[in-house]
């Protein structure tokens, strides 16, 4: 380890994050390493560590032969400050070598609010920030994860960026670049060709053009670069790669415990909702599969939990058989099942009480919205005697404490349904006075609301987001009408989401604005810590940049969006079949009961849909 | 017999594993090598692991000590090995036995430490360091009941000051209970009693355990 590392952990919170050496790190002998690449998540090591892509991918890459993928994570404020005090250039965890060493560096990204991160990341590493002011092969500077799926935002300083799922498509661009190296090509070869690569998007590659009112008109794509990016998928998501030998840290991260991901894809088609939409089609693994990979994991990493990971656990047909089988196991070992992600109806709940034998977790549901009427317009199918049945099953077994998830702001949202939400909560206590067989011991129920995000690629794509005044006013009113004392009611503030708006269907022209940001100190604004909202109007001033303008816009069906040419594999028509039935009010029927003919199943080459 | 002592290693990368982190690692290291560690009994069980003399963040230790409490007879002479080999780097188990000593009976500490100089001349330090210590000398520390002065060379049996390439070499005995005199405060003394002297950098190693009366800690 370098000494200058050595002399500043002493100074800094929680050092175990940035020394890497945990059990199952994989090192490899530099002189049978021909192509190094820097899998760079932005944000702390203990979200990072606990991405299951991030776990995913670690193993895919360093499969490779003579390929080298070692970790990168944000460091925490003090220790920026100090690497920076003392010129330590940002660096891998497994070798300690700084990332100009490095032929590819490769960004895991999930949320938008990470965007500022990744430049001060490259700032750190001593990198140009530009696509176009890295003239040389490398270091190849891409990205990938579900918010490429409007790769815009970030465009100018991608070389390029991976739309879908990466397994697959990571590994055929090192492929590429490694030929490249050793061919001694020129980044514009390199990228031309990449770009046929499916699943592969370079951005220097396509010209925007504007209407006068600011609008996008037209995408230009040159150099034989394809019209319509097209995600790739894992097809065979039975024998996909699930690394049972992932790396266990060294220090608590945020989800520390063995994830087993039963399926991709949802069959619900709530409207808000992008991962329901970018992640089809539907594709799960068998009942044996998931036993073995589950125990295998424990065993390697001797974890003492284990939760299964989807967007719908109640929705994986084997749920019950798998359950039993890992119960069976984990029950003798002290080992606890935690089931996130259940629907709220009684099959989820006859599970909870079985498997929640160890340790018994929270409860939580998310409605999502307050009446009938506004979630049957998103599409949430879930009806308020599920709700309440399942609280009944679950207060009668013991539990005494749940939480609720709502969003304000919802198209068509009125201020019955923000009041709906307030007297949902109360038929909950009261279910709890009907149900518990100990009253003594008090009910704790938690109401959250989060202000909604409008996403690219959903039927809710066109939607506006209530301005911040107008979420703030139906929180207050939310909050003067939660009168029982045993709820508690928590609101995520506006200002995040407001951003949050703006950046997830913002276009090329936002580039400059982050970049803005970053130099006024915008870093890690995901964490309260390193979020300010000034910063973001006063660059947005300085540059005259309208953020309303895509924020709060309702914008017309007929409008060019910047992720139009960025296809997840359900097609536009499908979003505006589903946007017209919400402003109808009518529901449609889960993937199941019929399939909607979204257009994923196409990608499915022979293959069927597990919708 | 149901209780037993390892004795492991913690050194290298292995330093910036905090006290709870070790736990967690030595926790399922047991799991991960399939030792019967006997949990508790109550409502959110855990192992029944602790750690004899926790370690503080960045300090290195030859002789780090875990009592377990096991639920059926393991292999005494092979658990060493077979534990090192699903241990993180820096994480090395030496030796496991029964009828420990009890860690109330813990009294000294044995340990090495460099004091790093950037610029000075260490063999002018070290008499600097030496002729300090050599009268009595308090520090200030934070212990759980607020701020007081200790004195620390009253409860030191050992201390030599010796050059060394780039620091000096510092090598004591002190209290590991009653009070627990943590090698650091040695720093501390110096940085609060002569500034000028403060070393830019400093790190100990444990080297061994003893009791009341010098002999060794089973």
């Amino acid at each position: 380890m370098d000494k200058r590392i050595e002399r500043i952990l002493p100074l800094v919170q929680k050092p175990g994050r940035y020394t890497g050496g945990e059990y199952g790190e994989i090192q490899k002998d530099l002189s049978q390493v021909d192509l190094r690449m820097a899998l760079c998540f932005p944000d702390v090591y203990e979200i990072g560590m606990s991405n299951t892509g991030m776990r995913i991918l670690y193993r895919v890459l360093n499969d490779m032969p003579g390929v080298w993928c070692e970790r990168v994570f944000a460091p925490w404020f003090d220790m920026a400050g100090e690497m920076k005090k003392n010129q330590i250039p940002l660096y891998a965890l497994e070798s300690g070598d700084s990332l100009d060493k490095f032929d590819a560096i490769g960004f895991s990204l999930g949320y938008e609010m990470a965007y500022t991160t990744v430049l001060e990341m490259l700032a750190l590493a001593g990198i140009p920030l530009h696509s176009g002011e890295r003239t040389g092969l490398t270091p190849l500077v891409f990205a990938g994860g579900s918010v490429c799926c409007n790769s815009e935002p970030m465009a100018d300083f991608f070389d390029l960026t991976i739309i879908g799922e990466g397994e697959d498509v990571d590994r055929e661009v090192l492929e590429l670049l490694r030929l490249a190296k050793r061919e001694g090509w020129t980044k514009e070869r390199f990228l031309a060709a990449a770009s046929r690569i499916g699943g592969v998007y370079v951005p220097s590659l396509y010209t925007p053009e504007y209407n006068a009112d600011g609008t996008l008109s037209a995408m230009r794509p040159r150099g034989g670069a394809p019209e319509r990016v097209t995600k790739r998928i894992v097809e065979d998501f039975e024998n996909s790669c699930f690394p049972v030998d992932a790396i266990v840290p060294n220090t608590e991260i945020v989800h520390d415990r063995v994830g087993l991901e039963l399926f991709r894809g949802c069959i619900r088609g709530c409207r808000f909702c992008q991962a329901g939409h970018i992640y089809r089609p539907i594709r799960s693994r068998s009942v044996e599969k998931l036993m073995e990979q589950g125990k295998a994991a424990l065993a390697f990493s001797g974890y003492q939990e284990i939760t299964l990971l989807s967007l719908s656990s109640s929705d994986y047909r084997g749920l019950n058989e798998l359950c039993d089988g890992l119960m069976d196991y984990c029950e003798p070992r002290g080992i606890g099942l935690s089931l996130p992600s259940l629907r709220a109806d009684n099959f989820s709940m006859d599970i909870m009480q079985r498997v929640q034998k160890v340790r018994k977790s929270g409860l939580t549901f998310a409605p999502e919205a307050g009446t009938q009427r506004l979630r049957d317009v998103i599409n949430k199918n879930v009806t308020e005697e599920d709700l309440l049945r399942s609280c009944a099953t679950a207060f009668q077994g013991g539990w005494n404490g749940i939480k609720l998830y709502f969003m304000l702001g919802l198209p068509t949202e009125t201020d019955e349904d923000v009041l709906g939400i307030a007297e949902l909560a109360d038929r909950v206590v009261h279910c709890w006075r009907e149900n518990s067989p100990n009253r003594s011991r008090g009910l704790r129920v938690t109401v959250s609301t989060s202000c909604f995000v409008p996403k690219p690629h959903t039927p809710f794509q066109w939607e506006p987001q209530v301005c911040a005044e107008e979420y703030l006013r139906r929180v207050r009113l939310l909050r003067d009408h939660m009168k029982a004392k045993a709820v508690t009611y928590n609101w995520h503030d506006a200002e995040t989401s407001f951003t949050e708006a703006v950046l997830s269907r913002g276009d090329r022209r936002l580039g400059a604005l982050l970049e803005e940001i970053w130099r006024r100190g915008g870093y890690l604004e995901s964490w309260s810590e390193g979020f300010r909202l000034d910063r973001w109007t006063e660059s947005a001033a300085a540059l005259g940049i309208d953020l309303p303008f895509y924020a709060n816009r309702e914008r017309p069906l007929d409008e060019r969006l910047p992720w139009d040419h960025l296809f997840m594999g359900v097609e536009k028509r499908h979003f505006l079949r589903e946007y017209r039935q919400a402003h109808k009010g009518v529901l449609s029927p889960d993937c199941r009961a019929a399939c909607s003919g979204c257009g994923a199943k196409e990608m499915l080459k022979g293959g069927r849909c597990d919708g | 017999m149901d209780k037993l002592r390892l004795v492991y290693q913690q050194t290298g990368r292995a330093r910036w594993i905090s006290h709870l982190d070790a736990m967690r690692t030595l926790q399922r290291a047991m799991n991960r090598a399939g030792v019967p560690i006997r949990y508790s009994e109550g409502f959110n069980p855990h192992a029944l692991i602790s750690i004899v003399m926790p370690l503080s963040v960045g300090a290195e230790s030859l002789c780090q000590m875990a009592d377990i409490r096991v639920r059926e007879d393991v292999d005494i002479a092979a658990l060493p090995e077979r534990l090192t080999a699903v241990m993180p780097e820096g994480l090395r188990f030496t030796d496991c036995y029964e009828n420990a000593d009890k860690p109330a009976e813990l009294k000294w500490l044995r340990c090495r430490g460099l004091w790093e100089y950037d610029k000075a001349d260490p063999a002018k330090l070290a008499d600097t360091c030496r002729e300090l210590f050599s009268g009595d000398v308090q520090v200030m520390r934070r212990t759980k009941r607020g701020e007081g002065l200790l004195t620390v060379t009253d409860h030191l049996r050992e201390l030599t000051f010796s050059p060394e390439d780039g620091g000096v070499r510092v090598e004591c005995v002190l209290s590991a209970a009653d009070p627990v005199v943590n090698p650091d405060l040695l720093t501390a003394a110096v940085r609060q009693n002569l500034p000028q002297a403060a070393p830019d950098a400093a790190h100990f190693l444990r080297l061994a355990l003893y009791k009341a009366d010098g002999s060794e800690f089973h």
